[in-house]
């Protein structure tokens, strides 16, 4: 089946945050999150706390996964960067190393240029590292996933859930 | 597609109810909304024509609570039901944990039923699912109206294989929660057997 869980651990965890605080000192933005193409949030630095992060990530993704059945529609494999203009904020979404989304928000104290030339360099970064966390993933479900918390839950544990 | 984040320790699944149009998505999402704890749910979200149809998706989180330690989200998804929005459907589908097929039980629904329980399969295949694989729920709305089908009939054309049923009135909010406590609880005991 086509559906590989997504896992994110501490070391990429750290790794994928402190690119995009870079990012967000350098391209001078407000705040950037990362998206899954699903719409899980991942990761968001800046003011995030001004924001419903988690609207903002289904929305985002939503929005991708709309302009990418235009794209297809006319013969494109993907429209790979969306901006949206603003009266005071702008948004830049684009799409990293094809799986996931990064979204930068940023106003008049920026510029769509210098965004777009900060996020190419981040966007190589982010990549590496997604790329290394797919492999991981990988190899430990290959090793047999002792590690997933999962493994032990028991039917109460679920229907606690729900008490 | 789940997404774990041991970072975060949180694990987050998508629900997506499926079915005809004016079957009753909507409604099931907007019960659920009014009935959960300000804490346990996010804004609900819809993106919807003048009229109130589903154009696109609606959208609500919700966390259930923490096992073991991780805090467990459902994101919970409707597709728009209309014949002829079937490309926002497949989108909407990917990356889905488990599906909900909301049936309309009024006898004049019936084809559209089918229709729509057929389309779900196409679609999730496109994708790489199989519908007999994922967690999967049938949901038997609109119990309440006078036109609607015994639950005999409608399970013999809606549910041959036989999984996990309910009969529900979203307007009131009858079987809307045992529908997503079942398909919450398969998400979780597939997670469990790590596949
Ligand atoms: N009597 C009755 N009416 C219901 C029930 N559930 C939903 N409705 C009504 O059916 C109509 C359509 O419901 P929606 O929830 O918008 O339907 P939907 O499946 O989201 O429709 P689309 O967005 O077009 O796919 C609304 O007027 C609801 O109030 C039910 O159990 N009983
Ligand atoms: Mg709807």
């Amino acid at each position: 089946m086509s559906n590989p869980t997504l896992v994110m651990y501490d070391e990429e965890f750290r790794e994928v945050n402190e690119v995009i605080e870079r990012l967000l000192k350098e391209a001078n933005a407000k705040v950037i999150f990362l998206v899954d193409k699903n719409g899980q949030l991942i990761s968001g630095v800046g003011e995030t706390e001004r924001f419903d992060t988690t609207s903002l990530a289904s929305l985002t993704a939503g929005n991708i996964a709309a302009t990418g059945g235009l794209a297809k529609l006319i013969g494109e494999k993907e429209f790979s960067i969306l901006f949206h203009e603003g009266e005071k904020d702008n948004l830049h979404i684009s799409i990293v190393g094809g799986r996931v989304i990064l979204v930068v928000l940023f106003d008049n104290r920026s510029s769509l240029g210098l965004v777009r030339l900060r996020v190419k360099k981040s966007s190589e970064e982010l990549s590496t590292i997604f790329e290394k966390l797919m492999n991981k993933s990988e190899e430990r479900e290959k090793r047999g996933s002792s590690d997933f918390p999962f493994a032990e839950i028991t039917d109460d544990d679920i229907d606690n859930l729900f008490s | 597609m789940s997404f774990i984040n041991y970072a975060s320790r949180e694990i987050n699944c998508k629900i997506v109810y499926y079915g005809p149009g004016l079957c009753g998505k909507t409604t099931n999402l907007q019960f659920i909304y009014q009935r959960t704890a300000p804490d346990a749910k996010g804004k609900m979200i819809s993106l919807a024509t003048e009229t109130e149809r589903t154009l696109f998706f609606d959208f609500l989180p919700l966390s259930l609570g923490e096992i073991r330690g991780f805090k467990t989200r459902f994101h919970l998804y409707t597709v728009p039901g209309q014949v002829f929005y079937d490309a926002s459907r497949k989108l909407i589908l990917k990356g889905v944990d488990g599906v909900v097929f909301v049936a309309d039980s009024q006898e004049e629904r019936i084809d559209a039923n089918i229709e729509s329980l057929e389309n779900l399969r196409i679609n999730l295949k496109e994708q790489g699912y199989d519908l007999d694989k994922l967690p999967y729920i049938v949901q038997y709305n609109k119990r309440d109206l006078p036109g609607a089908m015994s639950v005999d009939e409608l399970h013999n054309e809606l549910n041959p294989t036989n999984v996990p049923e309910f009969e529900a009135c979203a307007t009131t909010g009858e079987g809307v929660f045992e529908t997503l406590k079942a398909v919450a609880k398969l998400i979780l005991i597939d997670l469990k057997k790590g596949k």
